[in-house]
């Protein structure tokens, strides 16, 4: 088991390397001259240079590509232009939030499709299973920008039942240690603050995990469906296990297995659409920040913050084929 | 004895020997959500083509005596789907739209297809270091959230129709190549591709006239999803402000964005292009997912 980790380890190696030479010649390829708009249009030619010898610009592009790589690995992306803040100070406070609406989204995502797809598989072709089917087919044709407007337009504008933007009251003072207004509210045990964030959290939620739902119940379904026919199913109804106890130890748990394949592709999903819903919900997160980023051009926050999202959903992809290989043996000598 | 006693010998009926294509024809027109699909895409297509000669009003003209702030007229006899914020008719937008929506989404796919099938196609075709390299790239590709991929490729060229166009290709490029590499490397194994070798048929000819042909199948299926994903993704794009620089330009996603700030007091304005976005996303869902089962009898339950 730790063989096939490490050789995934070393695997990512080569990934994480192509990534930040594409990300190093995307910004070469922005338009408009980088010194230029870090020094303004009425910068000087001489300040253009001095700027120029001193970020590096004048050396060969090998080595602008090392230096670009030196400070990478040491979390340095420079400044935000607009917010002329330390790209990486955002980052650590705008992770976060997107980790607990991305997060949020999975839980409603796995919570709901799996029984779902279950229920489905379990009935075919009954009512359940029809729905599920044309329900999971409707969830991946909305958008997700759609139906987080339509969301809010429900239940926030018309009913007044949720808070339309946001992730917490204007008028909250809770304290926020770690940035995950759910997990600071049980930490300092602020039960008003807890009803707050998960209030705001919910439409968000439920908006970006639609479409992961629809994918996790529709894959639960088939898997479940290729499940209930094999022998050992049989093997173990014909000796008298309860069906409950088959569903469980062998339809269930063999079942499990495309169904966390999907779970962890499903992130890459979760991370660039939570950048439409939170925009979409004016959630302070990385998704709102490049949204703010694309607008003022600001192209050090742009390419951080791809970047990262990048290699957040690489290393998902990693701790899943782990699970994986930890849940079925053969893989891990392949 | 004939092949056509031999038939009746066995009591096979002729209309089984069909072919391959003939076959998935027949089978996609029983599947009755295949053909909502294709209904759906046949409506989105000519309201794209016939959008000048269907629209009511034109769509960048905006009648600023009807509106007052915070008062957007909805659905009415003269706008049958209300106006926006500006005053323009929200019907003749969405059907403009769907024109954009239709060129953005077939050049994308045109352009992400040919350039992942050739890469596809060379991997397969020669395998080795060339496989190697080419695969490594795809991963790398594949390795970022196609949005991702495309508001970087959208910033980086600028605001423009063009811009979307390439950002959501490239995004196609590497599903299309993994997936034709993928599937001519089964049929490279296979044995009518051994016989034609031991023919002497010249590595060219079998490529182009034997592997290609029976690895397309999956292709087409793909192409169809990905249409249904071109559409979401420029919408998303022109929702993030990565559209067109024009404000003028209708598009589905921008549209969405425009009035998302007037959702209590011009829902309509909203929510039709939404639907819009939906319906044509919906018709090539069902129609790639009706085909898949109509090509591949795996997939038929």
């Amino acid at each position: 088991m730790l063989k096939f980790t490490v050789r995934r380890l070393i695997q990512l190696v080569p990934i994480l390397i192509g990534l930040s030479i594409l990300v190093f010649v995307w910004i070469r390829a922005l338009p408009g001259d980088p010194i230029q708009a870090l020094l303004g249009e009425r910068a000087t030619p001489e300040a253009v240079a001095r700027a120029r010898q001193l970020y590096g610009f004048d050396r060969p592009l090998w080595q602008q590509y090392l230096s670009y790589l030196h400070s990478v690995v040491q979390f340095d992306f420079g400044q935000s232009v607009v917010s002329r803040r330390l790209v990486t100070t955002e980052i650590r406070e705008r992770f976060p939030a997107t980790i607990e609406l991305t997060g949020a989204a999975m839980i409603f995502a796995v919570g709901l499709g799996i029984p779902l797809g279950f229920a489905a598989a379990k009935r075919y072709q009954g009512l359940v299973d029809q729905l599920s089917v044309a329900g999971s087919l409707l969830g991946v044709a909305v958008p997700v920008f759609f139906l987080g407007l339509i969301l809010k337009y429900i239940f926030a504008v018309k009913l007044h039942w949720l808070p339309t933007v946001g992730r917490s009251d204007a008028t909250s003072t809770a304290p926020h240690p770690t940035g995950f207004y759910v997990l600071d509210a049980l930490i300092t045990n602020d039960r008003v603050a807890l009803v707050d964030a998960l209030r705001h959290l919910v439409l968000p939620a439920i908006a970006l995990g639609t479409i992961p739902l629809a994918i996790i119940a529709r894959i639960t379904r088939a898997a479940v469906l290729d499940v209930v026919n094999e022998d050992y199913v049989r093997t173990a109804r014909a000796k008298g296990m309860s069906p409950a106890v088959v569903d469980r130890r062998h339809v269930l748990k063999n079942a499990m297995l495309p169904v966390i394949t999907i779970i962890g592709l499903q992130t890459g999903l979760l991370l660039s659409g939570a950048i439409l819903t939170e925009t979409v919900f004016s959630w302070g997160g990385m998704g709102a920040w490049l949204y703010q980023a694309i607008s003022f051009r600001d192209y050090p926050v742009l390419q951080a913050g791809i970047l990262f999202l990048a290699v957040v959903f690489v290393v998902v992809n990693l701790l899943v084929d782990v699970t994986y290989a930890l849940l079925d043996p053969r893989i891990r000598v392949r | 004895m004939s092949l056509a006693e031999a038939e009746k010998e066995l009591g096979v009926e002729a209309e089984a020997f069909v072919g391959r294509w003939t076959d998935v024809r027949q089978r996609l027109l029983r599947n009755p959500s295949a053909v909502v699909g294709l209904v759906l895409i046949a409506l989105f297509v000519l309201v794209g083509v016939f959008a000048p000669l269907l629209a009511p009003y034109d769509p960048r003209d905006g009648d600023l005596s009807i509106i007052r702030p915070g008062l957007y007229p909805g659905p009415s006899a003269d706008h049958l789907l209300g106006v926006d914020q500006l005053g323009r008719d929200v019907l003749s937008r969405i059907i403009y739209g769907a024109r954009s929506s239709l060129v953005i989404g077939l050049v994308a796919l045109g352009f992400g297809a040919a350039v992942g099938l050739a890469l596809g196609a060379l991997a397969g075709a020669f395998g080795g270091w060339v496989d190697g390299a080419l695969m490594r790239l795809v991963d790398m590709m594949l390795a970022i959230p196609g949005l991702l991929i495309a508001i970087g490729v959208a910033a980086a060229i600028g605001r423009s129709l063009t811009a979307v166009m390439i950002a959501i290709g490239v995004v196609n490029v590497p599903v299309f190549a993994r997936l034709l590499r993928g599937s001519m490397l089964a049929q490279r194994e296979s044995d009518y591709v051994l016989a034609a070798r031991a023919l002497g048929v010249k590595r060219g000819r079998i490529v182009l006239g034997h592997i290609v042909p029976n690895s397309i199948a999956p292709v087409i299926v793909a192409a169809t999803l990905a249409l249904a994903t071109a559409i979401i993704d420029a919408a998303g794009l022109a929702f993030l402000g990565l559209g067109s620089a024009d404000p003028g330009v209708p598009e589905w996603g921008r549209m969405l964005a425009e009035t998302q700030s007037l959702l209590q007091n011009a829902p309509h304005a909203a929510i039709f292009p939404g639907l819009a976005i939906v319906v044509s996303c919906l018709g090539f869902y069902l129609l790639g997912e009706g085909l898949r089962e109509a090509i591949d009898p795996k997939f038929r339950r």
